[in-house]
């Protein structure tokens, strides 16, 4: 009995998450007629991929969804290798102001990315940087976040597995790359999942910085399919469905991970 | 996401590691000259790859953020000298404590909502059931969706004459608002996207929480004679402080910084019923020409969530019980 009046809202519940996502495939696959109709028509007649196809015209979809995939593997990418190799140094390397460096990075997790919109946007035009993939990316490539936690990830490997390397005649640049990497697998797929997702829905900086659809990414171009195709809604809905089958199936593939972070970065 | 804000809330617990290096990794830094300058060059390869980005488009901007807004600057004419004028005449506008109650609004509905529906499914999903990881995916899934779908799925929703949402509301005989066209309800309907998003998020931090209690502890409790309500008072709600603050913490963080849901909602609107202040600095900015206030402007929300943040942190010895 407990168990069924237990069940009733977390369903209920379950189907408030769903329906919104299912209610945006049926509205791209309506045609226009029966789109702004009370009630909502939910077997509309005449449902199509027209929305699909009239989305393809108005803008260079497939270049914006190709953008927005390579840009968030290179960053995501370039985080691990900037971050891994700064958490090794702070980890393993002791040099005089070691800790006080660390602080600075720590520091740079404070300020929010909506104090630095301005001057970065104004110091990419001073360099004719702006609309270019390389003022996307470049203020994503380090990451104090990933940092502090592969820090504290290679801070617990037992210095017993360095030694052992070091003593067989390995520098430090191999001791990272083939004793403590392949140890801390566990957080670089962490932060992985976190980078990756971070610039995939990434929206302010981008919003800012690029203004030409060959450069943008998926979230600039639904916004401005928005500002296109004010009424029709099922153009804006079928590419919504576009960007999100992809980072859907990634969290399908890596959906245990995901939680499994996350709920970790609440326990500490 | 998130992630950037994980660290900073759980810097302090974990920050004297730092030290912890033992000083027989020091012998390397010792020897002749030339290994020393072996030494500090691998230091060297090892962090500039960070170091110098972090410099070139954190510390840099920085800087000239704090330069920015010492000046009145519209982006084109040179830069002119007006010293704290920016911050003076801010604090002296409507629009900016409009922008700032906004978003306080915002925050008001928004935080209440979201923790008290995250607690709840956690509290429902901590028991064992069947399904439940298929459940907690489904709850999580809005979480990896990017803001602007989120944001046109439920502009969509909540569309006054056709949404589905209004149509609900007409079959239980009421008629539904104008949510995002009205500006008395474009506001809640921001804040209902926002909370649908965040949901799964809370609840996953919560669950973790309340299945870090060892059970022991609610055994313990039952011999004494504390059970369900007494148990749940004097058990739970203590031990699982720790997650609450961390939730507390980076939803009142998010909820300052508040702008992808705003921006493609409703762009401030209507009538600048939702300028919270992150649209507002993108206005003053792109809008308005006045690059000067925008970065003061954003140098009092940092100071803000700033203060908000180490209060929180003072505040927790007081609530936060970390066993």
């Amino acid at each position: 009995m407990g168990k069924v009046l237990r069940a009733i809202p977390v369903l209920l519940g379950a189907l408030v998450m769903l329906f919104p996502f299912a209610w945006t495939v049926v509205t791209s696959l309506t045609p226009d007629g029966a789109l702004l109709v009370s009630p909502p028509d939910f077997t509309p007649e005449g449902a199509g991929l027209d929305a699909y196809r009239r989305l393809l015209e108005a803008m260079p979809f497939w270049r914006i969804v190709f953008n927005s995939a390579w840009l968030a593997v290179a960053s995501t990418v370039l985080q691990l290798v900037t971050s891994s190799m700064a958490a090794y140094a702070f980890a393993r390397l002791p040099f005089p102001g070691r800790n006080a460096l660390f602080a600075v990075y720590l520091a740079t997790l404070m300020v929010p990315m909506q104090v630095l919109v301005v001057p970065l946007f104004l110091e990419m035009r001073a360099f004719n940087l702006v609309d270019t993939y390389f003022a996307v990316l470049a203020p994503t490539v380090a990451s104090a976040f990933g940092v502090f936690l592969l820090r504290q990830a290679i801070a617990q490997v037992p210095r017993e597995f360095d030694e052992a390397a070091v003593l067989d005649g390995a520098g430090h640049p191999r001791v990272f790359a083939f004793v403590i990497l392949p140890l801390i697998r566990p957080a670089l797929a962490t932060f992985a999942i976190f980078g990756f997702i971070a610039s995939w829905n990434a929206y302010l900086w981008p919003l800012v910085i690029i203004r030409s659809p060959e450069f943008m990414t998926i979230p600039l171009g639904l916004a401005s399919l928005h500002g296109q195709f004010t009424t029709e809604w099922n153009v804006v809905m079928a590419g919504s469905v576009v960007s999100v089958v992809p980072i859907l199936i990634l969290y399908l593939f890596a959906q245990k991970h995901v939680i499994a972070s996350v709920a970790q970065s609440g326990l500490k | 996401m998130t992630g950037a804000k994980t660290a900073e809330v759980s810097a302090n617990p974990t920050g004297k590691a730092a030290s912890s290096a033992p000083a027989h990794a020091r012998p390397r830094a010792v020897g002749p000259r030339r290994s020393r300058l072996r030494y500090a060059g691998t230091v060297a390869l090892f962090l500039l790859p960070s170091a110098i980005p972090l410099t070139l488009f954190t510390l840099i901007p920085m800087a000239g953020s704090l330069w920015t807004s010492l000046h009145e600057w519209n982006l084109i004419t040179p830069m002119r000298w007006v010293g704290l004028d920016n911050y003076v005449e801010l604090l002296g506008e409507d629009r900016t404590l409009a922008a700032f109650g906004h978003t306080l609004y915002f925050i008001a509905g928004y935080l209440p909502l979201v923790y008290a529906g995250g607690f709840g499914l956690a509290l429902l999903l901590n028991r064992a059931m069947r399904g439940r990881n298929v459940l907690r995916a489904i709850y999580f899934l809005p979480v990896v969706t990017s803001w602007v779908v989120v944001a046109l799925m439920w502009k969509w929703l909540l569309n006054p004459a056709s949404g589905v949402v209004n149509w609900l509301i007409g079959l239980v005989g009421l008629e539904g608002p104008g949510w995002w066209t009205d500006p008395n309800w474009a506001m809640p309907s921001i804040i209902l996207a926002s909370a649908w998003k965040d949901l799964g998020f809370v609840m996953i931090i919560l669950l973790a929480g309340l299945q870090a209690i060892p059970q022991e502890y609610r055994d313990a409790a039952r011999v004494d004679g504390a059970t369900g309500f007494k148990s749940f008072r004097y058990i739970t709600l203590p031990l699982l402080s720790p997650s609450t603050f961390f939730v507390v913490v980076i939803s009142l963080i998010n909820g300052f910084q508040v702008f992808d849901q705003v921006h493609v909602m409703t762009g401030g609107g209507p009538a600048g019923a939702t300028t919270v202040v992150v649209e507002q600095i993108y206005d003053l900015t792109f809008r308005y020409g006045r690059a000067g206030a925008a970065s003061a402007l954003s140098w009092l929300l940092f100071a803000v969530i700033l203060i908000v943040t180490l209060i929180q942190i003072r505040a927790q010895r007081r609530w936060v019980n970390y066993g």
